[in-house]
C-alpha cells in the first residue's frame, strides 16, 4: 500500500484565490469531480484542489482523523480499515477518484446515516479559505468542543460555496466485529416505514434499511453475541448484503435512463401519492423516486409535511435542483454566504440563486 | 434616572405580559443577578418572563425597537457566566414556557417548551422506553433551551453525542420578533445548515421557543466496572487501550486522588483512597453486547496495570460506583470554602503532561486542583479550591485558570468543552482564535441580530477587549508559549 502523498499547497491556493478576489472573477472548486452532478451548473474558472493531499495526524486511540481536503477518499478509508475504523456516514464515492473534501461540501452520506450520524454530525474542524483568501481555523481536533459559533459544521453540505475546505478534522468510529442482513417482505410503503420506526423504539443494533418492491431489508452491526441474539429476535430470511451497491446507486432500481428524485420526509411520513417506482432507506427518512415526476407538485406535498424534494439527476435544466427556501431564509442564508465569500467568487448559484 | 428608565420599560413591558411575570423591585432582580457562575453579578433593568410564543416576539419587537439588550435565560445553571444580566437591559425568562407539547412514540421524538428541565422529559418518556441522552450533571435543574443555547454535554457524549446530535428541529424568535425554523426531521438541511450554528451560540442568535428532541430506546442492560490505579498515565493509556479494542463505552470517567478522596469523604462509594487514579467505565446496549465487551474490557484494565479492578455485581452497585463520580463537584466543594470550575478539552494522549504541568501549577500558586475527566472524549475539569474571602485569592485562581486554558489550547485542544465562553472565557477566545476567524463570528452574529442587542459582551470578544487581554499578558511577564503563531 502506498503511504498517502504529502503534498501542502495551502499557499498557492490562497495565493490564486485573493488573486481572483482582486479581480472579481469567479472560481469552482474542483476535486474529483465525483459529484460535479450534484447542484445546479456552473460556469467558472476550476480550480483544482486535489493536490492538496496528506493525512495531519491520525491516532486511532483518539478517534479522530484530521487530513488535507485533496485526500481521496478511497485512501483514507483504506487507512482507516487497516486499524479497524471506518467513517460512521458511510459516505457514497460516485467516482474512484472522490476526495474528502468533495465529501463533506457535498455532505451526501449512505445507509449507515439515518442511524450513526451525518457528516456534520462527525466533523470536528475544518481549516478553509475564505473569499478574500484569508486562512480561517474553526472547531478543531477533539471531540467536545464549544469556544465561538461551529462554523466547521456548517461547512458541511455547502458545495463549496462558503470557501475552500483545506483540511477537515472527523471523529471515527470502530468497525463492527460483525454485520448481518435481513430481508422480509413488506407489501406497501406504508407497512415497511411503520415496522422499521417500530423497530427503533427498540434497542436493536440496526445500522441500515431499506424498502424496495415489497421487499424490507436491515442490516444489523456489532459483536458477534449481540448481532446473533438481535437477529434470533427480529427472524426475517438471510437478505443481500447491497448496502454498498445502494449508496453507490448501482443497484437495478437506479436506472441511468431516468431522472432521479431525492425525497426527504419526516420518517414515519404516509407514502406519497404517486404510482412510481421508489427506493425507501434511513428508516423512511429518504426516498427515491426513478422516472418523471411532476416536480412542483411533490414539492408541495412533500413541504406540507416537512419535508423537502431534489431533483437529484437528470431533471430538466428548467427544474431547480433543490427545494426552494422561505424567501426570509433565502436572504439569512446569501447574508450568511456575504460573509465568508464578499465578492462571490466561489462555485456561485450552484445551490440557489446568490447561494 | 434608572429607577425613571425602568419604571417606563416596566409599563409598557405590561401591555404585554401579566403584571407579575414583569419584574422590576430590586429584592426580586437579585435572584437573577448571576447564573451558576456566581464570581458575576449585575443587576438588570428588568426580568420579563413570557408564557407564550407571541409574547416572546412582542417583547423582542419592543426590545429592539428601544434597542435594548436581551439576555435570555432558562433554570441560571450557566457555569461560564452566559445568563449574566446587562445592567442597561432585559433578562427574558424563559421558565414559564415548560410545557411537553408532544411526545411521538413511532417517530421517537418530542417537542417541548424551552424551559423543560432536561431531566423531565426523560421522566415523561420513560414509560414509553424512551429517554433523551444528553446528561450534563445539572439535569436535574438546566432546561432545554439552555442545553441547546450551550450545546450542553454530559458523561455519556463519547457514544451519544451533545445536545446538536439530539435535536431534530428548532423554533426561535429573531433579534426583530420574527419567528424562525430549522427542521430536520426529515434528515435534510435545505441549503446550509444552520442547527449546528444554532445550537451553541449562547443566546446571541435567537430565542429558543421551541425545541423537538430525538429520543433513544432505553439500553436493556448497563454495566460498570472500575479500575484502580497507581499513575494516571496509566488510566489514560487503558482508555485508548479499550478504544483500540474497538468499544464505544457509554462513559469513561477518570477521577485523581484529591478528587477521589473528597468523593470518598463525602458519599462512601467505596473509593480507593490511596489511588492516584480511578477509572468508572460503563457499556450499555443489549445484554449480549455488554456482557461480552465487559470481560473484555476488564482484561484491558488489568493489562494495563490497574491494581485492581471491580464490577459493580448489581444495579445498586452500579448506581453507587457512579456516586462518588457525580458528587465530585461538591465533594470538593466540601473541602473549600469556593471552588472554580474550569472545562478545558484536550486530546487524550496529552493527558499525563497536561495534569503534570497542573500539578506544577498548583503548586506554584499555592491553590490546591482536583481533577475529573470525561476520559472518553477528552474533557478535563479541574477543580481549583480557593477562599473568596482572602484578598486576591479570586484573581489568584481566575490567573491559575486561565493558565490551564491556555495550556489546553497548547496541546491541540480547546477552552471550553462544553461549559461555553460567557462572560468567563473572553479572554482565551482571544487567544484561540485569530482577528480574522473573531471577524468571522461577529459577521455571522449581524446577520441575525444587526443592531446587537442579543446577549451582548458574552462569548465572542470585540477586537478591543482582545487587544487588552494580550496587552495584560506580555505586561505580566514573558509570552506563554511564543511557538504559538497566532497569540
Amino acid at each position: 500500500m502506498d503511504p498517502i502523498e504529502d503534498v501542502d499547497i495551502e499557499a498557492e491556493l490562497a495565493t490564486q484565490i485573493a488573486a481572483v478576489s482582486a479581480t472579481g472573477g469567479e472560481i469552482e472548486i474542483f476535486g474529483s469531480g465525483s459529484k460535479r452532478f450534484y447542484g445546479e451548473p456552473m460556469e467558472a474558472l476550476p480550480i483544482d484542489v486535489s493536490a492538496h493531499s496528506g493525512v495531519i495526524d491520525y491516532d486511532p486511540a483518539e478517534l479522530v482523523i484530521t487530513m488535507r481536503a485533496g485526500c481521496k477518499l478511497s485512501e483514507i478509508e483504506a487507512l482507516l480499515a487497516r486499524n479497524r475504523q471506518m467513517f460512521g456516514f458511510e459516505p457514497p464515492y460516485f467516482g474512484a477518484d472522490a476526495t474528502i473534501g468533495g465529501m463533506v461540501a457535498s455532505g451526501l452520506a449512505g445507509p449507515r446515516r439515518a442511524f450513526a450520524g451525518s457528516i456534520r454530525d462527525f466533523v470536528l474542524g475544518v481549516t478553509m479559505l475564505d473569499g478574500r483568501g484569508e486562512i480561517l481555523h474553526f472547531g478543531g481536533r477533539v471531540i467536545k468542543n464549544v469556544a465561538g459559533f461551529d462554523v466547521s459544521r456548517v461547512m458541511v453540505g455547502s458545495l463549496g460555496t462558503l470557501g475552500v475546505i483545506l483540511e477537515v478534522s472527523i471523529r471515527v468510529i470502530p468497525v463492527p466485529e460483525t454485520e448481518l442482513t435481513l430481508a422480509f417482505e413488506h407489501g406497501s410503503v406504508d407497512k415497511h416505514v411503520r415496522w422499521i420506526n417500530e423497530l427503533g423504539a427498540e434497542p436493536y443494533p440496526i445500522t441500515a434499511s431499506s424498502w424496495v418492491a415489497g421487499c424490507s431489508q436491515l442490516r444489523l452491526s456489532g459483536s458477534e453475541q449481540g448481532v446473533r441474539h438481535a437477529a434470533g429476535e427480529l427472524g426475517g430470511d438471510p437478505g443481500d448484503d447491497c448496502w454498498d451497491q445502494l449508496k453507490e446507486q448501482t443497484l437495478d432500481f437506479f436506472d441511468s435512463t431516468q431522472p432521479l428524485t431525492r425525497i426527504s420526509l419526516p420518517p414515519t411520513s404516509d407514502d406519497l401519492k404517486g404510482d412510481w417506482a421508489q427506493l425507501i432507506e434511513w428508516g423512511g427518512a429518504q426516498r427515491w423516486i426513478s422516472g418523471v415526476v411532476d416536480i412542483a407538485a411533490l414539492r408541495l406535498e412533500a413541504e406540507a409535511i416537512g419535508g423537502s424534494v431534489c431533483a437529484f439527476q437528470r431533471h430538466g435544466s428548467d427544474v431547480p435542483v433543490f427545494h426552494p427556501l422561505p424567501a426570509a431564509m433565502l436572504k439569512l442564508q446569501r447574508s450568511i454566504k456575504s460573509t465568508f465569500d464578499p465578492a462571490a467568487i466561489f462555485n456561485p448559484g450552484r445551490i440557489y440563486p446568490g447561494l | 434616572m434608572s429607577q425613571t428608565r425602568r419604571q417606563k420599560l416596566a409599563s409598557q413591558f405590561r401591555e404585554i405580559l401579566a403584571s407579575d411575570n414583569v419584574i422590576d423591585q430590586p429584592t426580586s432582580l437579585a435572584a437573577y443577578e448571576c447564573d451558576g457562575l456566581s464570581a458575576y453579578r449585575e443587576q438588570p433593568l428588568l426580568v420579563l418572563l413570557p408564557e407564550t410564543i407571541e409574547q416572546v416576539q412582542q417583547v423582542m419587537r419592543l426590545c429592539h425597537q428601544q434597542r435594548l439588550p436581551v439576555v435570555s435565560r432558562g433554570a441560571g445553571t450557566s457555569l461560564s457566566g452566559g445568563a449574566l444580566p446587562h445592567a442597561d437591559g432585559v433578562v427574558l425568562s424563559l421558565a414559564k414556557m415548560s410545557r411537553i407539547l408532544e411526545v411521538d412514540r413511532l417517530s421517537r421524538l418530542a417537542v417541548v417548551e424551552p424551559g423543560v428541565r432536561n431531566l423531565a422529559i426523560s421522566e415523561a418518556v420513560k414509560s414509553l422506553g424512551l429517554y433523551y441522552a444528553p446528561d450534563p450533571s445539572s439535569q436535574i435543574a438546566c432546561s432545554i433551551g439552555g442545553n441547546v443555547a450551550e450545546n450542553a454535554g454530559g458523561v455519556h457524549c463519547l457514544k451519544y453525542g451533545l445536545t446538536l446530535h439530539n435535536i431534530l428541529a428548532l423554533k426561535l424568535v429573531s433579534a426583530e420578533g420574527e419567528i424562525f425554523e430549522i427542521d430536520q426531521r426529515s434528515l435534510r438541511a435545505d441549503g446550509y445548515d444552520l442547527m449546528p450554528l444554532l445550537v451553541g451560540s449562547e443566546g446571541m442568535l435567537g430565542i429558543v421557543v421551541e425545541v423537538t428532541v430525538k429520543l433513544l430506546p432505553i439500553p436493556r442492560c448497563a454495566r460498570v466496572v472500575m479500575g484502580v490505579f497507581d499513575s494516571v498515565e496509566k488510566a489514560g493509556d487503558s482508555v485508548a487501550s479499550i478504544i483500540a479494542e474497538g468499544i464505544i463505552p457509554a462513559g469513561v470517567e477518570m477521577m485523581d486522588n484529591p478528587a477521589i478522596r473528597a468523593a470518598e469523604d463525602f458519599v462512601h462509594a467505596g473509593y480507593p483512597v490511596e489511588a492516584e487514579a480511578i477509572l468508572i467505565c460503563e457499556l450499555d446496549g443489549t445484554e449480549e453486547e455488554v456482557l461480552s465487551q465487559i470481560e473484555l474490557v476488564e482484561n484491558v484494565l488489568k493489562k494495563g496495570g490497574a491494581t485492581e479492578t471491580r464490577l459493580a455485581r448489581d444495579e445498586a452497585e452500579r448506581l453507587l460506583f457512579w456516586s462518588g463520580r457525580k458528587a465530585a463537584f461538591p465533594a470538593v466543594g466540601r473541602l473549600s470554602p469556593d471552588y472554580y470550575c474550569i472545562d478545558g478539552t484536550i486530546p487524550r494522549k496529552a493527558l499525563g503532561a497536561v495534569l503534570r504541568r497542573v500539578r506544577e501549577l498548583s503548586t506554584e500558586y499555592d491553590l490546591r486542583v482536583a481533577n475529573v475527566f470525561h476520559a472518553g472524549d477528552g474533557n478535563l475539569h479541574p477543580l481549583i479550591l480557593y477562599d473568596a474571602n482572602n484578598e486576591g485569592e479570586l484573581e489568584k485562581t481566575e490567573e491559575l485558570g486561565s493558565k490551564i486554558l491556555q495550556l489546553c489550547i497548547h496541546h491541540g485542544g480547546t477552552i471550553t468543552g462544553e461549559h461555553g465562553v460567557g462572560i468567563e472565557k473572553l479572554g482565551e477566545m482571544c487567544v484561540q482564535f485569530s482577528e480574522a476567524e473573531r471577524n468571522q463570528f461577529h459577521a455571522l452574529r449581524e446577520c441575525f441580530d444587526p443592531l446587537k442587542i442579543l446577549n451582548p459582551g458574552k462569548a465572542i470578544p470585540t477586537l478591543a477587549r482582545c487587544a487588552e487581554h494580550n496587552a495584560m499578558h506580555v505586561h505580566a511577564g514573558e509570552l506563554p508559549f511564543p511557538e504559538l503563531e497566532r497569540f
